[in-house]
This record gives structure tokens, C-alpha cells and sequence, in this order.
């Protein structure tokens, strides 16, 4: 941050008679700015814009920096803390080095295959500075090297890519034993999980599909079990190799080794890709998520089947429903004109009655005005006109108005009153235009 | 579709990030390994894949893949959209969209008709849904070749995108499932890959940026201070750009053929018209490698192959309009800044169109001796201008990733972006504040006391006639060491850039100095304006510390 720029012009002496209180003199003043935008890139941007939110100064800003750096650089040191050696395999001797565990020896149990280079590196250089032969001398050990030869074998090993394949490759340690029956009901993928993780480090391709919590959705678990059916593994089994004597006396001995190892390998290989699919078997086994999408995927397909019986039940059950209440209207209807009819019948009847009732009325009222007949017994042929008259009166009326004309004369007995009612009757009548005038002869 | 607003981000340590240049004609996409930033080629192995999808069959072809089926499938072939995105119909060229597909109105925003089934009728995508499915293509391939699913990107804009096509942007870039990390201006992200250089100093400098591409070209004159980047001037001309170029070579081969084959023109039909403008662009980028170019096309027009070479003066002569035309652009934008050319330190040439010789040799005659001019056939470690945004942008990423979204949406807010800028240079050229500069100043050589005087500066552009060898005027330890700079040739007037000396700021005095020893100024511009000033002699203690009240 810090940049000095280098002017090579010399600075001018002091005047003789400068003085100013502490050497220093502020003279004059800055002149204004402008705004103006800087854009957000850079790391020098990103120093301003951490002072700017900090609010802190050019030193301030500085120091911490630099203080975090150091505990950077601090905590990387401290981030491989030593694993406690094992006694039996500071006891190993160097000639074994195949069957040693590499790791193990550098300290390096808990990377693995995921160690960097660098890890290596310091994970030697740390070991040399403990095991180192010369060191065990000046302590008054005996002169035991086996230990050492075995740190330089491992990191031999590990630092050489090809060699350090080939190790990892048959690193059965790295392998995490798919979960028991206990483990994988407490979380059945998160433990399976963890199986695949380990071997996906034998994957040829890097983008391995992992096996994912419950909600993957289905092309989810679908890519997971194809792509680990497929299994591209770059696992070799060389490291496994029997040693090939090394002479050239034995010619046929050593192509017999030869093939021996490429056989061995083979098998090896093609055990390793069983056992891959026994794993992935078990684990489908048991996923639930499986069962689910199997389980959907039917409930999908009854669905469609269960709808369409639905439909068809409906559409019966509506039919049938349909008929009962046609036949019912029908039945309803039926009865209702079968009491209409009787009523009619009753109604007309009563009407027959009141009409009966009221002539017999309208000619009793004719009998008790004494047929109109001035004094004495009326003759016959007064009565005769005069119910006659009745008759034509009765035939031009309606029931209505006959029940009307017999309200008014019933009760009466009067004569005159009578024949009141009766010309205003005719009048009406005239008027209305039913009778003709003169038609009547008695009654008008 | 991620609803509107909600903007996908992804936890710092999960960040696999990557820089990416969408561009009208190429796109770029680079990563950075071990601090310095590489260009990803795609699996065809271009690092510049063109801006194209294609669709035949069904099937989804970009890149130069896509770019062939110009020629054989335009109607179903999408170029040139990323301009469109965030624009209404109406505010958008579709000229270049014219042997394509072409853009259509979708209630007042851009769509296009494609085939994008094998089977069924054209289906109408909007520009966004394109720019997903390539920017998806894009990340694809940035993906296969980490091998780890690559989350998060820092994206390249120009500087004249609004905030709707930035939010467009966005948009399509989460549809793609990709986090945008952070848009940075494309000259930006420019200077940013030349000073992430590890040769590079950092010093306080002027630069021009002209990014001149397929089918625009942008040229920005931006202040480096310290590090930070001000944006003082952009012009933005899309008549002047690499399709001009092909446009030039495809009318001059075009009038060849017709020579040669009376009455038929290539140019009437389009089939004809794709062939001649692919093999133009290609033309035009062998003449920016060898001074030959060949030019053949089977069957041009009619079945009639045709074959023809063209030599690159010949190029340059066919292509002056719009060689002199980009030469207008960087010269008005300077002048746009209020600046003059010597007071450029550095013309950086970006984009495709920059690789032509012709171009750097230009900005070589425009500008003074003393600039540096950063282009492939000027300067030998030069970038490559192709790449240079994309590694920007991934430079950016590499530095932001480890931080939050939150964080990095609170460092770009306009509060901590927008600052003062002092107008004349105190010991500094003028700068965004708070702002520090250190200098070491040459001791006279017998030791003694000495008089330090803090003045500001004020540079102008002196004209003098060429006889008289002219005097440089700063006699005060301004830090910046104003070189001379000679132009023009010997009989004209020779113009150089002198500092003036204004005001005196303040006056300090360091006494009783070592023979030979250096004195160290430190100015401390605080963002009240106020100044600090602490001088001391180098490895010597104490010194003299002094403050200048904010104005």
C-alpha cells in the first residue's frame, strides 16, 4: 500500500531566518473538490472501501490488516496439530514399507487422499525434524533408523502423483463401512452419505452426484443411482502387485509373475466393482425416498383409474336419480289433477245447489209478493206471466248475479218492496243489455 | 423463474466463482488459478465464444458451432441479443439481427421466434430466456473444465447500461442458476488485468480504455489514484466497430467477384451474403496476424467458387473511414474529459476489433511518445485484448468471493463509492479522498537543514515553437515526476505538460540532515479535506507533523 514515489530533484536549503513553531507552518488552504463516483473494483478499492465502513484511518487500517495476516500465517501453522504416534509403528521396519500406511506415518490419518501437496511437504519436514537419526544419536539412542527410512518412504510415496495413486487407490482406510442396521435408522441418508462421499474419490468423471437429503426430487435420486451404477472408477490394484524378481535369468518366471499380477488385478478390480453395487443395492434397499417416488408414481396411475370409475359411478348414480324424480313429478302430478277433479266436481255441484236455492228463493219472493197482484189471489194467468218473466230472468242471469238477487229478496215480505227489487233488477238487466226492453210483461 | 427482486446468493465457502464476459458478438468466461487469471477455452477450444445459439433439429448449438449454421439455418441462429435485454422493442437495433433471426415486439419488450423443437410450431423466447440458455451454455463449459460447478460469477457491463438492463442481466443470470457476484464496468475490468499484472507499478495514471468490439465500441478515460479507479469520460459509437470492418472487405470482394462474374452479386442473396461475411471476419483476422490475407469461398453465388487474396495496406486503405472514425472517438473522448493526450499515461485497446495493427499504430501517432500504448502489435507483452475483460472480471471475482453478499452490496453502495476528489494535486495529482501518498525527496548532497514547502499543483499545456529548448517550471517536490513529453515532429510546435505551482499549502523544515540522506513526505488527504503532512528523514526518527484545517 504503502508506494513511495522517488523524486531525484534535491529539496533547497533553509532560508537563514525561517522559523515556524514546531518546523512546521500550515500557509495556506486547499482548494475545493468535486464529487465523483469511484468504481467498486480492485483491491485497492476494496482497502478504501473497508476504511470507508471501518471508519478507519491509513495506519489504523494498516495495522490490522497486517495483524491478521500474521494470525494467518499463525493459525496455517498450527493447523496440522500432530497426531499422537502410534508406539508399534515407530517399531516398523523400513523393508516393509509396503504394507505401511503412508498417512499414518506422516501424521496425516484425518486428510488422506484430500492432503495437499503441501500438507505433505510440512508434514515431512516436521517428522524429519522429530525422527531424524542424528537427533536419536545425540540423545544416546541407539543408532535406529528404520523409523526415518520409513518417514522418507511414505513421503516418497505421497509427493510422487502416479505413486500416490496408486497408494490411495488400495487406501482401504479412507472407506467408510456402510452404516449398520442401528446407525442407518437414526439418518438413514446422511450415513449413507458419507459411504458414497469416500468412494466417489475413485470417480474418473469430478462431477459426482451425491446422495442427497429427503428432498431430492426424483431426477435428483435418478441421476444418483445411474451415475453410481456406471461407476467410472480409476482404482488400480498394482500397488497390490507381487514383487517381479528383477533378474534376467528367469525370463519365463517373471512373465509368469507378470501375468499372475495383470490376473490378480482383474479380479481385484472386478471384485471392487461388485462390492459397489452390493453397496449401492443395500443402500437402494432401504431409501425411502424410493419407496416414495414408486409410491406416487402409482398413486399418479390409480389415480387416473380411480377418477374414471368415480365418473362412471357418478354419471349411473345421476341417471338413477334423474328416473325417481321424473317418476315422482309424474305420480305428484297425477294426484294433484285427480283431487282437482273431485273439487271441481263438488264445486260445481254446490254451485248447482246455490242455484237451485236461490230460484227457489227469487220464485218464493214472486209467491210472496203475491205474484204482484193487487188485492186478492192473483190470477192464473198473472202467475203465469209473472213466473214466466222469472224463468227469462233466471236464463239470462248468471249464478253470480241470481246469488246477488236472492240476498236482496231473502228476508223480504213485503209486496212492494219486492217488486222494487225486482224492477231495479230488470233495469239492471236492461240496462246491461241482456233483456230487451218489453220483453218482460209482468216484471218490468 | 426466480421471482423478481429475489436475488439468488450462495454462501461464501460453497462459491466456486468465475469472471464472464457477455458480449454482443464473443463472450469470454475465466478463472483465476494461483492469483493470476486464465481464459477458459470451451469445448470447441475457443476462448472467444461467439454470443450465438442456434437451434437444428431441436438441438442446441453456441459458440462456433452455432455461428456456422449463419449460413445455413438463420432463421432458427439467435445473435447479438445481450443489448436487447432490459430494452423495450422500440428502443432497440436490430441490425445486426438482420441475417437471423430477427427480434420481435412481445407486448412492447423483445422476443424471438425460433424452432427450438424437433417437433410443434416455433416457440417465442424472450431475450432473457436466451441470454439464460447461453449464459447456462457458458457456465456449462466454465464448469466442465474445473471440474466443480462453478456458483457464482462476477459479470462484465459497458458503461452506459441502465439499471433495468443491469437488473435484466441479473435476472437471466440467476434463471441460469448463477449468482452475480458483482457487475463491473467492462474498461474496468480492463485496467484491472493489466495492473493485477505482477510486473505492474502501481502509480497514479490516466488511461484511456477503447473497447472496440463487434458491434460497438466504447472508449473511457479513466483516473487511477492509489489503486481506484474514477471514471471521467465514455463515448459510446456503434458505427465505428468490427462489423464495419467485415462490412469494408465484404463490399471490396464483393466488387472482385463482380468483376470477375458480370451481373451476379453476392450481396442480393443472403445465403451468398453469410458465406461472404464469415469469410470476411476471418479475412480480417488473418490481416491482423500477417500482412496476407487469403479470401475463398466455395461456391460464393450461383455455384461459382471464388478465390482472392488481399493484402493488408491494401485492407487499411479500403478501411479508412472507419479506422479515421475510431480515431475520432478516442481523441473527442479525451477532450470530453477536459483533458489533453499528454496527459495520458496509457491507452489500454480491448475487444476483438484491437488486434488490427492499424489501430494501435494510430493511438501511437495520436497520443505522445510517453504513453504507452498497450495493444499486441505495439507492445509485446501486451494481454491479449480479447481476454482482457474476461480475466478482470475473473480478477474481481477471485477478491469478492470470500465475502458476503451483503458485504459486497454495502462496499458498491453509492455512500462509500461516492467521495471527493480533490480539484489540484497537493504533492498529488487530484484523487479520490481520503487518499495518502508517500515521496522520498533527494537530501542536498552536503546534508543540512532544509526547507520542505507543500504547494498545490495545477498542470497546463505549454505550446512552444521549437527552437527554444524549453525550461521545466516545477522547482517545488511535487511527487510527480511530469516527465516531458515530446510529440509531433521537429518543425511543428512542440506542446508539453508543465506543473504549475499554485498556492503554497504549507511550509515545514527538517534540520541538521546526513550527507546523502533522502527525505520522506507523507500527504495525508482526509475525506473532510483536511491534510496531514508528516516529513521526516529517512531512517532517521521524530520529524515534523503538521495539519492543514479542512477548507
Amino acid at each position: 500500500m504503502a508506494s513511495t514515489t522517488k523524486v531525484e530533484r534535491p529539496l533547497p536549503t533553509l532560508p537563514e531566518g525561517w522559523s515556524a513553531e514546531k518546523d512546521f507552518k500550515p500557509v495556506g488552504k486547499t482548494t475545493g473538490s468535486t464529487q465523483r463516483t469511484i468504481e467498486p473494483v480492485g483491491p485497492h478499492f476494496l482497502a478504501h472501501a473497508r476504511r470507508a465502513r471501518h471508519k478507519r484511518t491509513f495506519s489504523e487500517d494498516d495495522r490490522i490488516q497486517a495483524q491478521e495476516k500474521a494470525k494467518n500465517i499463525e493459525q496455517n501453522d498450527d493447523s496440522d496439530v500432530s497426531e499422537p504416534e502410534d508406539p508399534m509403528m515407530l517399531q516398523r521396519e523400513a523393508k516393509d514399507w509396503k504394507s505401511q500406511d503412508h498417512y499414518q506415518v506422516l501424521g496425516l490419518s484425518k486428510y488422506r487422499y484430500k492432503a495437499t501437496e503441501d500438507q505433505v511437504k510440512r508434514a515431512h519436514r516436521k517428522k524429519v525434524l522429530k525422527h531424524h537419526p542424528d537427533k536419536k544419536a545425540a540423545s544416546g539412542a541407539t543408532e535406529d533408523d528404520n523409523f526415518f527410512k520409513c518417514i522418507q518412504k511414505a513421503t516418497e510415496v505421497l509427493l510422487d502423483p502416479v505413486k500416490r495413486r496408486q497408494f490411495d487407490s488400495v487406501d482401504e482406510k479412507a472407506d467408510v463401512e456402510p452404516p449398520t442396521k442401528k446407525e442407518a435408522q437414526k439418518n438413514y441418508l446422511k450415513a449413507w452419505g458419507k459411504v458414497f462421499k469416500a468412494e466417489a474419490r475413485f470417480s474418473k468423471n469430478p462431477n459426482v452426484p451425491m446422495l442427497g437429503g429427503d428432498d431430492a426430487t426424483k431426477p435428483e435420486v435418478d441421476e444418483f443411482y445411474n451415475f453410481w451404477y456406471n461407476f467410472d472408477s480409476w482404482r488400480t490394484f498394482e500397488y497390490l502387485d507381487e514383487d517381479v524378481p528383477d533378474d534376467n535369468e528367469n525370463r519365463d518366471q517373471k512373465r509368469h509373475m507378470e501375468r499372475k499380477n495383470a490376473n490378480a488385478r482383474k479380479k481385484k478390480k472386478a471384485d471392487d466393482n461388485a462390492r459397489l453395487r452390493k453397496l449401492l443395492d443395500e443402500c437402494a434397499a432401504g431409501d425411502d425416498r424410493i419407496k416414495r417416488f414408486r409410491k406416487e408414481a402409482n398413486a399418479a396411475k390409480n389415480k387416473k383409474k380411480a377418477d374414471k370409475e368415480a365418473a362412471e359411478a357418478k354419471a349411473k348414480e345421476d341417471a338413477r336419480l334423474k328416473k325417481e324424480a321424473e317418476e315422482k313429478a309424474a305420480k305428484e302430478a297425477e294426484e294433484k289433477a285427480k283431487t282437482d277433479r273431485e273439487a271441481n266436481k263438488k264445486a260445481k255441484e254446490a254451485a248447482k245447489n246455490a242455484v237451485k236455492k236461490n230460484k227457489r228463493v227469487i220464485k218464493g219472493s214472486v209467491k210472496d209478493a203475491n205474484y204482484f197482484a193487487s188485492g186478492g189471489e192473483a190470477s192464473a194467468e198473472q202467475v203465469n206471466t209473472v213466473l214466466n218473466d222469472v224463468e227469462i230472468v233466471q236464463s239470462k242471469v248468471d249464478p253470480e248475479e241470481i246469488a246477488a238477487l236472492a240476498g236482496k229478496l231473502n228476508g223480504l215480505k213485503v209486496a212492494d218492496e219486492i217488486k222494487n227489487v225486482w224492477a231495479e233488477e230488470v233495469k239492471r238487466l236492461v240496462g246491461a243489455g241482456k233483456l230487451k226492453d218489453g220483453e218482460l210483461k209482468a216484471l218490468a | 423463474m426466480a421471482a423478481n427482486g429475489e436475488r439468488k446468493a450462495v454462501a461464501p465457502d460453497q462459491r466456486c466463482a468465475i469472471g464472464l464476459t457477455f458480449g454482443n458478438s464473443y463472450s469470454s468466461i475465466a478463472c483465476t488459478i494461483d492469483d493470476s487469471a486464465v481464459v477458459i477455452a470451451n469445448e470447441d477450444g475457443d476462448r472467444q465464444i461467439p454470443s450465438i445459439l442456434s437451434y437444428v433439429d431441436g438441438e442446441e448449438y453456441t459458440g462456433t458451432q452455432a455461428k456456422a449454421f449463419l449460413v445455413r439455418n438463420a432463421n432458427n441462429t439467435l445473435v447479438s441479443f445481450r443489448d436487447f435485454l432490459g430494452q423495450d422493442f422500440k428502443s432497440i437495433d436490430p441490425t445486426h439481427c438482420h441475417a437471423a433471426a430477427h427480434p420481435q415486439d412481445a407486448n412492447g419488450s423483445v422476443a424471438f421466434s425460433v424452432q427450438d423443437k424437433a417437433e410443434g410450431d416455433a416457440s417465442t423466447l424472450s431475450v432473457s430466456e436466451v441470454a439464460t440458455r447461453y449464459i447456462r451454455r457458458l457456465v456449462q463449459s466454465a464448469s466442465d473444465y474445473l471440474g466443480k460447478k462453478v456458483t457464482s460469477a462476477v459479470l462484465t457491463i459497458p458503461t452506459n447500461f441502465t439499471d433495468k438492463q443491469c437488473e435484466a442481466l441479473i435476472q437471466a443470470a440467476n434463471n441460469a442458476d448463477l449468482e452475480v457476484l458483482q457487475l463491473i464496468k467492462e474498461p474496468v475490468a480492463d485496467v484491472l488485468a493489466y495492473d493485477a499484472r505482477p510486473e505492474a507499478i502501481l502509480e497514479d495514471k490516466n488511461i484511456v480504455v477503447a473497447d472496440l468490439g463487434g458491434t460497438r465500441s466504447d472508449v473511457a478515460v479513466i483516473a487511477s489514484r492509489g489503486g481506484m479507479y474514477t471514471i471521467l469520460a465514455t463515448a459510446h459509437d456503434y458505427e465505428f466497430a468490427g462489423v464495419h470492418l467485415d462490412k469494408v472487405l465484404m463490399d471490396h470482394f464483393a466488387k472482385e467477384f463482380m468483376k470477375k462474374n458480370k451481373d451476379v452479386d453476392p450481396r442480393e442473396n443472403a445465403r451468398s451474403l453469410a458465406k461472404l461475411k464469415a469469410e470476411s471476419e476471418s479475412a480480417k483476422k488473418a490481416l491482423s496476424i500477417g500482412t496476407n490475407a487469403s479470401f475463398s469461398v466455395e461456391s460464393l453465388a450461383e455455384g461459382i467458387d471464388f478465390q482472392s487474396t488481399i493484402n493488408r495496406l491494401r485492407y487499411e486503405t479500403v478501411a479508412r473511414n472507419v479506422l479515421g472514425g475510431i480515431n475520432r472517438l478516442v481523441e473527442g473522448v479525451v477532450k470530453s474529459a477536459g483533458l489533453d493526450v499528454l496527459d495520458i499515461d496509457e491507452v489500454i485497446l480491448s475487444g476483438g476489433t484491437s488486434h488490427t495493427p492499424r489501430i494501435a499504430a494510430n493511438m501511437r501517432n495520436i497520443f505522445p511518445e510517453s504513453t504507452q500504448i498497450q495493444a499486441p502489435s505495439t507492445n509485446p507483452s501486451a494481454i491479449n485484448p480479447s481476454e482482457l475483460q474476461a480475466r478482470g472480471a475473473a480478477l474481481q471475482a477471485s477478491l469478492i468471493q470470500e465475502y458476503e453478499t451483503e458485504d459486497v452490496d454495502q462496499s458498491t453502495h453509492p455512500a462509500v463509492t461516492t467521495v471527493a476528489h480533490i480539484t489540484n494535486a497537493i504533492g498529488v495529482v487530484s484523487t479520490a479522498v481520503p487518499a495518502r501518498r508517500t515521496i522520498h525527496i533527494n537530501g542536498p548532497k552536503e546534508g543540512g537543514d532544509v526547507l520542505i514547502k507543500v504547494i498545490e499543483g495545477n498542470t497546463h499545456i505549454k505550446v512552444t515553437k521549437p527552437e527554444p529548448k524549453p525550461e521545466k517550471k516545477d522547482e517545488e517536490k511535487d511527487e510527480d515526476d511530469s516527465d516531458f513529453s515530446d510529440d509531433e515532429e521537429e518543425e511543428e510546435d512542440k506542446r508539453e505538460k508543465v506543473w504549475k505551482s499554485g498556492e503554497t499549502l504549507a511550509e515545514a523544515a527538517i534540520r541538521g540532515l546526513k550527507k546523502g540522506s533522502k527525505v520522506e513526505v507523507t500527504v495525508n488527504v482526509a475525506a473532510d479535506l483536511g491534510v496531514t503532512i508528516a516529513a521526516r528523514e529517512v531512517g532517521g526518527k521524530g520529524g515534523v507533523r503538521g495539519n492543514i484545517a479542512a477548507p
